[in-house]
């Protein structure tokens, strides 16, 4: 009798450690590298396998599943360009902290280096663009290092993560070694738990604030849930004002009296105000990212600045801080909530009571105000009406990048976390329709909507076809105002008008393009019809675009230009002749 | 405001797998920062530790940016700047080929003694020098060989290590 050869081939045995790992849903594109891998998937049916049409899709899609969810997403695509398709979503998700695991197929290891037919050097390519990145060169380190890498990518300030698989190894036999639980990396030890003399050194610093702010960013999110209860709770027991950065939106209710909106770029009046004018500001979980601050030399120059987060190269990296607190934004809200409580800091009410009469008198400026007329549709109008129809229901909003993406970060109003999904850091267009797949299969039963703008839909429209196929009845709803609105607002206010390449030229039919890949197209552009449409969208069961067709020379407000201060806002289409912006502002983007 | 730049020495403890030293130098160029020397080579077998030792320079933001940066990769395990650490010490080795004859051959080997570099190889027309010593002292002497008849220079760039019992 031969000696027993070890049960499981390493794609078998990478498909039980995908369970082991609690993965449900792997989105994915075959090829000759991982056929291996797709025969074991084949075999079983505890993993479900979402087939997109291209792979930057799958990363995306993995995206909006691992953001709706807290768990992460996984990815599986072949060699050479299944993987160089992919870097453009692992590069969205390491942006914008995302936990990804990718698997790339790779040639055998003994072509690797040959430049074999789909070869490509994954993990060089890579590299940059993961938080992390393994070439599994032997099946019996498979088990470990898939386990290894979901450490990596959910743990700490979370990310993407690739695994490079030869087929060879997918193809040797080994023995299932099932993950030891708490994973312990040799190196890799993020810190959860900040210093508490920090947080009680915080605490001191936010009680003496009489202009105070809390900047609350995505990492709140990816500290899970509870985070943004303790944020919620932290803001009520202080009392101060909360903004929130694009990837923070949904960590602070959008109804609360204390939230002011969206800061940064195209944030409101009342938030950037007060973040240039606060004496203590709060930064949990955000990163001074440049959208945020506008002209470094005149961010906030008056406040001291408490900077919590996960990853100690966030700090001081653009802004000084006079206090950072290294720890996940849930442990260190939970510290904080506890000292102030034992503590029962005296408040200076005279002065907060005068910093909100202040605030108030910004948010007076209604800085979001735009004119509907009875001709066409304005873009904010289209959102509004959109979200009075969703409000009451369970719904996940997914954008692509643009104008329609700022548009739909003021007059969308988020109250929970989970339900935003955006690409903040990259600004990748072609992000929100596959994103909003990968939604759609974690919450099969709730409204998913991608508020896209005409151009961006446009790059990743292939994955229509997905959609049709697992009958995902995600809602595309596109502001149609046949130009890269952003690019030409841009244009506009920076280079004379002269709109070079930013005009949708040649669109799709989408009402047809919809019913090539069964779908189905609804078009709008009277204002008076708007209503009807948005109820009609919602109540189709499956796939839907709605061509909204909206002002094409509307322009996205508030703005702060590129290179300007907080305080030198554009509030409105007057606005703009006064204030050109500077040579030092033209070259940023 | 124009902060002050300045020279860092880094020693940074990794684990010895392929592509770290590409994660180590794509970080270094893809965030635009300066590397000025750069070595490495495994210091712990058994632990299958390599040890990278930088030497780096910008301004005190930039510096601490690198040091965060390096330390958030997965596979390092420490890292120290020994120039702000305490007192440290640093070390080249360079090999130094000097072609020439007469007056000048005496010359260069007279400096050699001076500098208490090495003759590891000898022909009747040239030497090949080790010298060792912080990067200034190789570096004097290379310029010193320059007009010698230098025709070839390898260094190994720096290798630190802080004073006292202190490991890393």
């Amino acid at each position: 009798m031969k000696p027993e050869e070890p049960a499981t081939t390493g794609a078998d045995l990478l498909v039980k450690a995908l369970i082991d790992e609690d993965v449900e849903v792997v989105f994915g594109y075959p090829g000759g590298a991982v056929l291996p891998i797709y025969d074991s998937l084949f075999k079983q049916n505890k993993l479900r396998h979402i087939l997109v049409r291209h792979e930057q899709a799958a990363v995306h899609a993995a995206e909006g599943y691992a953001r709706s969810t807290g768990k992460v997403g996984v990815v599986l695509v072949t060699s050479g360009p299944g993987a160089t398709n992919a870097v453009t979503g692992l590069t969205d998700a390491l942006m914008d902290s995302i936990p990804i695991v990718c698997l790339t197929g790779q040639v055998p290891t003994h072509l690797i280096g040959n430049d074999a037919f789909q070869e490509a050097d994954t993990t060089g390519i890579t590299r940059p663009c993961t938080k992390h990145n393994y070439l599994v060169k032997a099946v019996g380190d498979l088990a470990r290092t898939v386990h290894e890498a979901f450490y990596v990518a959910r743990s700490g300030r979370p990310g993407p993560v690739v695994i490079d698989l030869p087929k060879d190894v997918l193809m040797n036999r080994h023995d299932y070694v099932a993950p030891k639980m708490p994973v312990q990396h040799k190196s890799y030890r993020p810190q959860v738990k900040p210093e508490l003399k920090k947080v009680e050194q915080a605490i001191e610093m936010i009680a003496a604030g009489k202009r105070p702010i809390i900047y609350a960013g995505g990492g709140i999110i990816n500290s899970g849930p509870r985070a943004s209860k303790l944020l919620a709770q932290f803001a009520r027991q202080t009392g101060f004002p909360v903004t929130n950065t694009l990837m923070g939106l949904g960590t602070f209710p959008a109804s609360d009296r204390q939230f002011l909106g969206m800061l940064g770029m195209h944030g409101t009046y009342e938030a950037n105000l007060a973040m240039y004018h606060c004496d203590v500001m709060i930064n949990i979980g955000a990163r001074f990212d440049d959208r945020i601050t506008g002209k470094l030399a005149e961010f906030s120059p008056k406040s001291k600045k408490i900077h919590v987060d996960i990853d100690p190269s966030s700090i001081n990296k653009n802004v000084r801080v006079d206090l950072p607190i290294v720890g996940d934004a849930g442990q260190v809200l939970e510290d904080m909530i506890r000292i102030w409580k034992a503590r029962q800091p005296k408040t200076d009410q005279k002065a907060l009571k005068a910093w909100w009469a202040e605030i108030e008198k910004w948010r007076t400026r209604n800085c979001l105000a735009y004119k509907q007329d009875k001709q066409t549709i304005k873009p904010q109008y289209a959102l509004e009406r959109l979200y009075h129809h969703i409000k009451d229901r369970d719904h996940y909003i997914t954008t692509e990048v643009g104008q329609h993406q700022m548009w739909a970060a003021q007059f969308l109003k988020f109250e929970q976390p989970n339900r935003w999904m955006t690409s903040g850091g990259l600004g990748t267009m072609g992000y929100g329709f596959p994103a909003a797949l990968g939604v759609q299969i974690a919450h099969p039963d709730s409204l998913v909507i991608d508020v896209a703008g005409e151009a961006s839909i446009m790059m990743n429209i292939q994955e229509l076809s997905t959609a049709a196929q697992y009958r995902l009845p995600v809602k595309i709803f596109v502001l149609n105002n046949q130009y890269m609105g952003m690019v030409r607002q841009w244009q506009e206010l920076l280079h004379g008008g002269r709109y070079s390449e930013s005009y949708s030229e040649a669109l799709p039919d989408f009402v047809k393009l919809a019913d090539a890949f069964g779908a189905k197209g609804l078009r709008c552009a009277d204002p008076a019809k708007l209503d009807e449409t948005i109820k009609e969208m919602i109540a189709i069961k499956g796939p839907v675009i709605v061509d909204v067709g909206v002002d094409k020379a509307e322009n996205c407000f508030p703005m702060i230009p590129s290179g300007a201060a907080h305080y030198d806002m554009l509030l409105g289409p007057d606005d703009k002749a006064e204030k050109p912006v500077s040579e030092e502002g033209m070259v940023l983007v | 405001m124009q902060e002050a730049i300045s020279s860092h020495t880094i020693s940074v403890l990794v684990d010895n797998e392929p592509g770290i030293l590409a994660r180590v130098v794509g970080l270094f160029s893809g965030r635009g920062y300066n590397i000025e020397s750069l070595t490495v080579a495994q210091t712990d077998s058994k632990e299958n530790l390599s040890r990278i030792t930088i030497v780096t320079s910008g301004t005190p933001m930039v510096i601490e940016q690198i040091k965060a940066q390096l330390d958030r990769l997965v596979p390092v395990h420490k890292v120290r700047d020994l120039t702000v650490e305490g007192p440290h010490i640093e070390r080249e080795l360079a090999l130094v080929k000097v072609k020439s004859t007469g007056e000048k051959r005496v010359e260069a080997l007279r400096l050699a003694d001076v500098f208490r570099a090495k003759v590891i190889d000898a022909k009747t027309d040239s030497f090949v020098f080790e010298v060792t010593g912080n990067s200034d002292k190789v570096q004097t002497f290379v310029s010193l060989m320059e007009q010698l008849g230098l025709v070839d220079v390898g260094r190994t760039g720096t290798v630190a290590m802080s004073r006292g019992g202190e490991a890393l």
